[in-house]
């Protein structure tokens, strides 16, 4: 606290007429940049409740430049005239959220949990695996991440053929672990280091054995790092594509490849394509606003010590 | 405060910035070692009786014997030398994960306390071994044959064929050319992204606002984001950028048309999704420098600029090269925003390598070539990361 007043007042010494200037220029730039964040966001949930007309003649505000209709989320099914009547297309949307969640929930919990034993394992004990040592089996984890989906997507589309797995969702959320677990790891290895030993030490003389004194002692503290991997698991998982394209076809097919089969057949439907959209970001952009503490401190683990 | 005091502060900085995990993960590991010869810890080693384990080997054993045993049958059964099997292969993955149970179990009942560690570490090994290992290997196989889908010959054999096509294809050095490009745009991103993590650092109001605001274009989908900017934003004839566009002066705002600013495009769609995971590391490596320094500089008369450039880009290195390194990795991986919006258009300039080798599936069935391009460019990948981790090792240590 301190230290910010003795900011001011330096800056301030040096002349009042810059100090407003760089005022000026940084509020300047924040807004600038939050305009672009925030207008892609605004244009989508705005077409949406847009006709054609509206869409073509690139109106903008809401009642002012146009009428808002309810045309996009009625084609979803989801508007409130339509939303007790029966819907195909709302059905088949409902399906794939739920894909969505079931492969992104559970993906993100199994690698939590095997992440998690790994990394504490890791930081805990030594290892030795014939002649692989601590370090090189963290690096052998961590190395996962540079894999890239192509790699895997073709050999994982024969071999699912062959094990029953092509486009079920129990498939997806494998490759769906194998592609965060790294992120998880390196995330719960920061997280078990910043843990001091002596309380496992004093956990052991008190009796429990090595798994009691994790499960007791070790997860609850470490339990906001969890949460912190689970959340950017859970965006990487939710946003995934390529895997999900390749893989799926009618069962497990998630949000992303519904919204980007939507393009292309005849033109494109504007305001069903934009509450399409809308209605496969909310979830996460929700998440961002509620539990953003946590994202940072996921996307932050191991980057500043 | 004079300049003396405020090096210390710095110094100890620079060393945890580089090497902080390691150092410590050894500190403690060995801790814990010392640890174990406690005479409390040491009993459970001779309590284990030779008969609990005979009954963990036998349990190993049999688990081994038994995952052989399916796999061997089910070969044969394929094959159609016998007529004992199942229709698919799943019965082995069922095999592989009781395998590992039994194994988890006779580590315990073996080695003891020795067998509990290890069972921290060995789902997640196992896992990744069979998810990564074999299919990698299966991969480099399938490189090596001729199998196209659609065609009804199947799987051929055809050595090294796939490898010269590969060295001959234009459209697949365009597509690594691309690489390049794309990865180069990460040093505009990261310029950006610095600019943004110092405005966020600055001392202003609604902090957390901006700083959700920054963060929300990470957690949209590629897909919904490039329907959202690339298809409907930048739409040629009334998106409201190509309209702002013709404000400006540009006649024929066209931004997947031509192959220079169709490739900007793509640069700029990834980039806007992705600026924010920089800015936040940035961010969180300038929250932790220590104040103390900029105030010495401030003190001793350097201007915000020389600041910056002496005090605060020297010392946030390690963070940017971290930043940066991540960033690229995830750029190598760029598909999704090109299949979704140029399908590789126009005439392939803007194909990565990801979204060209997912066309010839999609497009082509061509599966066998397919795999020999994604195998090679892995190859690539593999070098160049290594490449690029020694020499930002070492450029650290120089500059700093």
């Amino acid at each position: 606290m301190s230290v910010q007043t003795t900011e001011y007042t330096v800056s301030e010494i040096r002349s009042p007429a810059s100090f407003i200037t760089s005022r000026v220029f940084i509020y300047g730039a924040l807004v600038f940049w939050a305009f672009i964040c925030l207008f892609p966001i605004y244009w989508t949930i705005t077409t949406s409740f847009k006709s054609a007309v509206d869409v073509t003649q690139g109106h903008l505000i809401p009642f002012i430049d146009f009428q808002p209709d309810w045309k996009g989320w009625r084609s979803l099914g989801l508007s409130p005239d339509s939303i007790f009547q029966t819907s195909t297309v709302r059905d088949e949307f409902f399906k794939r959220f739920m894909n969505s969640v079931i492969t992104s929930v559970g993906a993100s919990s199994l690698a939590i949990v095997i992440g998690s034993l790994a990394a504490y394992g890791l930081t805990r004990y030594r290892y030795h695996f014939a002649w692989f040592k601590n370090e090189d089996i963290s690096f052998f984890f961590l190395s996962q991440l540079i894999l890239p989906p192509v790699v895997l997507a073709l050999p994982f589309l024969v071999l699912y053929r062959e094990v029953g797995l092509l486009d079920t969702r129990i498939g997806l959320i494998l490759l769906y672990t194998l592609m965060v677990l790294p992120i998880v790891i390196w995330i719960m290895r920061d997280q078990f280091n910043s843990i001091p030993v002596e309380l496992e030490e004093a956990a052991l003389v008190d009796g429990l054995s090595i798994w009691g004194a994790f499960f007791r002692i070790v997860m609850p503290i470490a339990l906001p790092g969890m949460v912190a991997a689970f959340i950017l698991a859970m965006v990487l998982c939710w946003n995934e594509y390529f895997f999900a394209a390749l893989l799926t076809s009618t069962d497990a097919k998630t949000i992303p490849v519904m919204v980007a089969s939507q393009t292309g057949s005849q033109g494109i439907n504007w305001w069903s394509m934009a509450a399409l959209a809308t209605a496969a970001i909310a979830p996460l952009a929700v998440i961002g606003i509620a539990l953003e503490r946590y994202l940072i401190m996921g996307m932050t683990a191991g980057a500043v010590k | 405060m004079n300049r003396g005091p405020a090096v210390t502060p710095d110094h100890s900085l620079r060393l945890r910035l580089q090497e902080g995990p390691s150092k410590r993960a050894r500190f403690v590991a060995d801790q814990t070692s010392t640890a174990n010869q406690w005479p409390a810890d040491a009993a459970p080693y001779d309590l284990i009786s030779p008969a609990r384990k005979r009954l963990g080997w036998a349990l190993m054993a049999v688990a081994t014997l038994g995952l052989l045993t399916t796999i061997v049958l089910e070969i044969l059964y394929k094959t159609e030398t016998d007529t004992i099997g199942f229709e698919t292969w799943r019965p082995v993955v069922y095999a592989y994960v009781l395998w590992g149970v039994a194994l988890g179990i006779g580590q315990v009942l073996t080695r003891g306390e020795d067998g509990q560690r290890a069972l921290f570490l060995l789902p997640a090994l196992l896992f990744t071994i069979a998810m990564v290992i074999f299919p990698t290997l299966f991969g480099f196989y399938i490189a090596l044959t001729d199998w196209n889908l659609s065609s009804f010959s199947g799987r051929k054999f055809n050595g090294l064929d796939n490898f010269w096509q590969m060295l001959g294809d234009p459209y697949y050095r365009n597509a690594l050319f691309n690489m390049v490009l794309y990865v180069l745009a990460v040093l505009v991103e990261y310029v950006i992204a610095f600019g943004l993590a110092l405005l966020l650092n600055a001392q202003i109001r609604a902090r957390k606002f901006f700083r959700v605001v920054f963060l929300m274009p990470l957690m949209l989908s590629p897909v919904a984001v490039s329907w959202m900017i690339g298809k409907s934003l930048m739409e040629y004839r009334f998106g409201p950028a190509a309209t702002l566009a013709r404000h400006l002066g540009w006649e024929n705002p066209a931004f997947f048309s031509d192959p220079i600013t169709a490739r900007i495009s793509v640069m700029i769609l990834d980039a806007w999704t992705f600026i924010p995971f920089m800015m936040i590391m940035l961010l969180a490596g300038l929250q932790a420098m220590s104040r103390e320094v900029l105030e010495a500089a401030r003190v001793d008369g350097a201007n915000a600029w020389q600041t910056f450039w002496q005090v605060t880009f020297p010392l946030m290195l390690p963070v940017s090269v971290t930043a940066v390194i991540l960033r690229i990795i995830f750029k190598l991986k760029l598909a999704d925003i090109i299949i979704t919006v140029t399908s590789g258009g126009p005439g392939g300039a803007t194909d990565s390598v990801s979204s060209f080798i997912y066309r010839e599936y999609r497009d082509r069935s061509n599966v066998g070539y397919g795999t020999m391009l994604a195998m090679a460019y892995l190859v690539i990948i593999v070098v160049f990361v290594t490449w690029l981790l020694k020499f930002a090792n070492r450029f650290v240590r120089n500059v700093n």
